[in-house]
């Protein structure tokens, strides 16, 4: 009864989508008077779709092997945790959990939403409940979660063993509210595009969804990536590998409308432009998930590949992006450009920040596709990796980067003060930073190095717009901002150190034997079988010292049943100067154990860069939504002071 | 905002969904085609594997008729099964020579005495180099030459039972 209601839920959700969408029309057309009607449609719509979430998260909490997908993706020896998880953890779920997001953010903005115009808030609406049509098909059509098997079997398959860590319970879900809070930004630009209210008011209504999303999709990177670094047991961050380019290009898309669409809300400025990210943000979500869920490109995420399911995908994403393209090419012409701005200006600096970022995406797209069309021309394979976008993006960020010092201190509209004299101090940083690169370092690479110098300087000249103020009377937005570019500073720090200076050793060691990586004498102690829940596993001691305390790690190599797999748990050691990564492989013939270790300082400062860029985000969010500062009440006081003076 | 500029998304969409759906209707290749098909056999000379048989060299393959080159071992666990569809093949007529990779002649003798010997010509490759130039990266893999020396196919993995037919028309087709 339970898979059943869930998909009862589905079908009447997606029924007042098509009846949502059938009212917008009307109230475009005719006037009609369906506000409330519809508000209350897409609550109602977010809340069936909970339901249908709920009943999945259910019937794999209680390991209901009738149903087929708890067969294909859960067991019932798995850890519950695992189990609740495994309900994202595959193809149907995911879509159901992306359509519940997408439902229930169009139920917050028929709540929340009142700083738009009524028809164009109509028009969002009605484009919101068309995008959440096209994945209900997609869901009750051509990817069933609830659908039954008969006769029930007596235990399931099982969940691939490297997704059963605790951050696949958080890093999915947190990707997917990032993806699909950007679907809020596509409706809204696509209702303005309708009624032509592409306006500040616009911009503030959007502003909030779109920080959100970039908060999430902030966090679910960096998530991503530090789970990459320790369950893949290869001690690298980032791999440039198709799924990740898939998070990584929305991030970059909604980075950018962030900032033009303070333009937008501040000076009535970059209409066109900014509706043209929002369109973009959320079709690179919907490019990702068809790249991710299609199978189309290879990829270390190695999903079940459907090409049914990667063409219903690519049509969903050919109608709702080419709509909108359409819809921007026939009304991008009523937009009239707002309050002009002179070349020294925070305008001028956003559109050098934006055309940068979009510069970085135009890369990462072309890179993630280039093989493609390559092979579609020539018949020729070929694989773009790292070399190429370390060359060409790295550069660009450093650029992005150096510029982001300068950016905040210009004012709108023109600035005449000469700016640059204020920055002597990050100046003098980032060229110590060089130096004593230089003279300590003279063999290291340009890229770290450069890096090195522009996270000196941006570590202080990103504080800068607090400085000859009252830092603690700034808006929050204002230190939403500083903290979110000083992240930037800390995370290339980080990047830097690890390119410069991380120590790599693959040996071969029988128990007894030393080895140093970098300051580190690691003693291979012994290995021993164990065993977990749902696994068996062999598990190293190692000791560890560099001169004082003695540590233990214990990494493993585990082997699970079902499905048959061996997985590396890496044993990591976090030290305020660095890690300690240690990975054990298999026995050799002689008995002697494969050991890689890795000796990789300051490297935590990447996804603590991540995390802060992620909280200046949430500060700024808080800030705008409730205009807080630390003074706010002192503020209101001297206001009133002043009125009975 | 010239009528160029606001059409050139939708242009670019059409082109990135052109080539989706050219890959969704053509599924990836994946397999792996030697470089070296079509090519000489990089000129080596091998001693023998064991002193019961001759020895083996780039020279002994243009003799006019289809080789099969075999890439072994006898520490290969997948060759022990490999080695008794090599003797069917044989016993189908085809000439078959081994290149044992870093391997010695008693426990050769020792593999060839328990799981039978297809091999015409075993040459003894102890430092892998003649199985780098021809592009071998494991054991077993196989290599169809044609009677003029030239690669005509590369077998990576074990030739089973179910590959016998292909592998014959491959040297019918070398001949």
């Amino acid at each position: 009864m339970i898979a059943e209601t869930g998909l009862a839920a589905l079908w009447l959700a997606a029924g007042l989508a098509a009846l949502q969408f059938v009212l917008m029309i009307a109230a475009l057309r005719t006037e009609t008077e369906v506000s409330r009607a519809m508000r209350s449609i897409a609550v109602l719509q977010g809340v069936l779709t909970l339901i249908a979430f709920a009943m999945l998260i259910i019937v794999f909490a209680r390991s209901d092997m009738s149903v087929a997908l708890v067969f294909e993706n859960s067991n019932s020896a798995k850890p519950f945790i695992y189990k609740v998880a495994g309900a994202w953890g595959n193809h149907e779920g995911s879509m159901l959990m992306w359509v519940t997001i997408l439902a229930v953010a169009g139920a917050f903005l028929g709540l929340l939403a009142h700083r738009t115009g009524e028809r164009t808030l109509l028009a969002a609406l009605g484009a919101q409940a068309v995008l959440a049509l096209g994945f209900y098909a997609f869901l009750l059509f051509a990817s069933n979660p609830f659908a039954r098997m008969w006769p029930a079997p007596p235990d399931g398959q099982g969940l691939n063993p490297l997704l059963q860590d605790p951050g696949l319970a958080f890093h999915p879900p947190t990707l997917y509210l990032g993806y699909v809070g950007l679907s809020v930004a596509f409706s809204l630009a696509v209702g303005a595009l309708l009624t032509g209210e592409v306006d500040s008011r616009l911009a503030r209504a959007m502003r909030p969804w779109v920080l959100a999303a970039w908060i999430l999709l902030t966090l679910g990177i960096t998530a991503g990536s530090y789970w990459a670094y320790y369950e893949l047991g290869w001690g690298g961050y980032w791999f440039w590998d198709p799924v990740e380019n898939a998070s990584l290009m929305p991030w970059l898309a909604a980075t950018a409308l962030l900032h033009s669409i303070n333009v937008l809300a501040a000076r009535g400025a970059l209409k066109a432009w900014t509706m043209m990210l929002a369109v973009i943000a959320f079709s690179m979500s919907m490019v990702g998930t068809f790249l991710v869920r299609s199978g189309i490109l290879t990829s270390v995420h190695a999903f079940a590949i459907d090409p049914q399911r990667g063409t219903f995908l690519l049509a969903l994403l050919a109608i709702y992006v080419g709509a909108a393209f359409v819809l921007f090419a026939w009304r991008g012409a009523v937009l009239k450009e707002g309050a002009p701005f002179e070349l020294v200006s925070r305008e001028s600096g956003l559109v050098i920040n934006n055309l940068i970022l979009s510069v970085i995406l135009g890369v990462v797209f072309v890179g993630t596709l280039y093989p493609l069309f390559v092979e579609a021309v020539s018949g020729e394979k070929l694989s773009v990796g790292a070399p190429y976008f370390n060359a060409v993006a790295g550069p660009l960020a450093l650029l992005l980067a150096a510029l982001v010092g300068i950016g905040p201190l210009l004012a709108w509209r023109r600035e005449r003060r000469p700016v640059l004299k204020k920055l002597p101090i990050p100046a003098l940083l980032g060229a110590t930073a060089l130096a004593i690169t230089i003279i300590l370092w003279p063999q290291m690479n340009m890229l770290p190095r450069v890096g090195f110098m522009i996270a000196a300087y941006l570590a202080a000249a990103s504080l800068l717009p607090l400085i000859g103020r009252n830092p603690l009377r700034a808006p929050f937005a204002t230190w939403g901002m500083v903290v979110a570019h000083f992240g930037i500073a800390v995370a290339l720090l980080g990047m830097a150190a690890n390119a410069a200076f991380t120590v790599e050793r693959l040996a071969i060691a029988q128990p007894g034997d030393i080895l140093s990586v970098g300051p580190w004498q690691v003693q291979l102690q012994s290995v021993v079988p164990t065993a977990g829940q749902n696994f068996t596993a062999v598990e190293a001691e190692l000791r560890a010292t560099r001169g004082g305390d003695i540590i233990t790690l214990s990494p493993q190599t585990r082997y699970f049943s079902d499905p048959p797999t061996a997985t590396n748990e890496s044993a990591i050691r976090t030290f305020w100067n660095g890690q300690l990564y240690t990975v054990v492989g298999k026995q050799d013939v002689s008995g002697a154990w494969q050991l890689r270790l890795w000796w990789k300082p300051f490297v935590t400062l990447i996804w603590a860069g991540g995390a802060l860029i992620a909280l200046g985000g949430a500060l700024a969010l808080v800030g705008r939504r409730f205009r807080f500062s630390f003074f706010r009440r002192r503020e209101k006081a001297d206001w009133r002071r002043e009125r009975y003076a | 905002m010239s009528r160029a500029v606001r059409f050139a998304p939708l242009a670019l969409l059409l082109l990135v969904i052109v080539a989706l759906v050219w890959r969704l209707a053509t599924p990836a290749d994946t397999d792996v085609h030697s470089t070296l098909e079509g090519k000489r056999v990089p000129a080596f000379a091998l001693a023998a594997g064991l002193p019961s048989k001759p020895a083996f060299s780039s020279g002994d393959l243009a003799t006019g008729r289809p080789h099969l080159v075999n890439v072994f071992a006898s520490w290969c666990v997948p060759c022990v099964t490999e080695v008794k569809v090599l003797q069917t093949l044989k016993d189908s007529g085809v000439a078959v020579d081994g290149i044992a990779i870093r391997d010695s002649a008693p426990e050769l003798a020792d593999f060839l005495l328990r799981n039978g010997d297809p091999y015409e010509r075993i040459g003894s490759d102890p430092r892998s180099q003649v199985q780098i130039a021809l592009g071998s990266s494991g054991v077993p893999e196989s290599f169809v030459v044609d009677g003029k020396g030239v690669i005509r196919y590369q077998h990576i993995g074990p030739i089973e039972q179910g590959d016998v037919p292909m592998i014959l028309s491959k040297l019918e087709k070398a001949r």
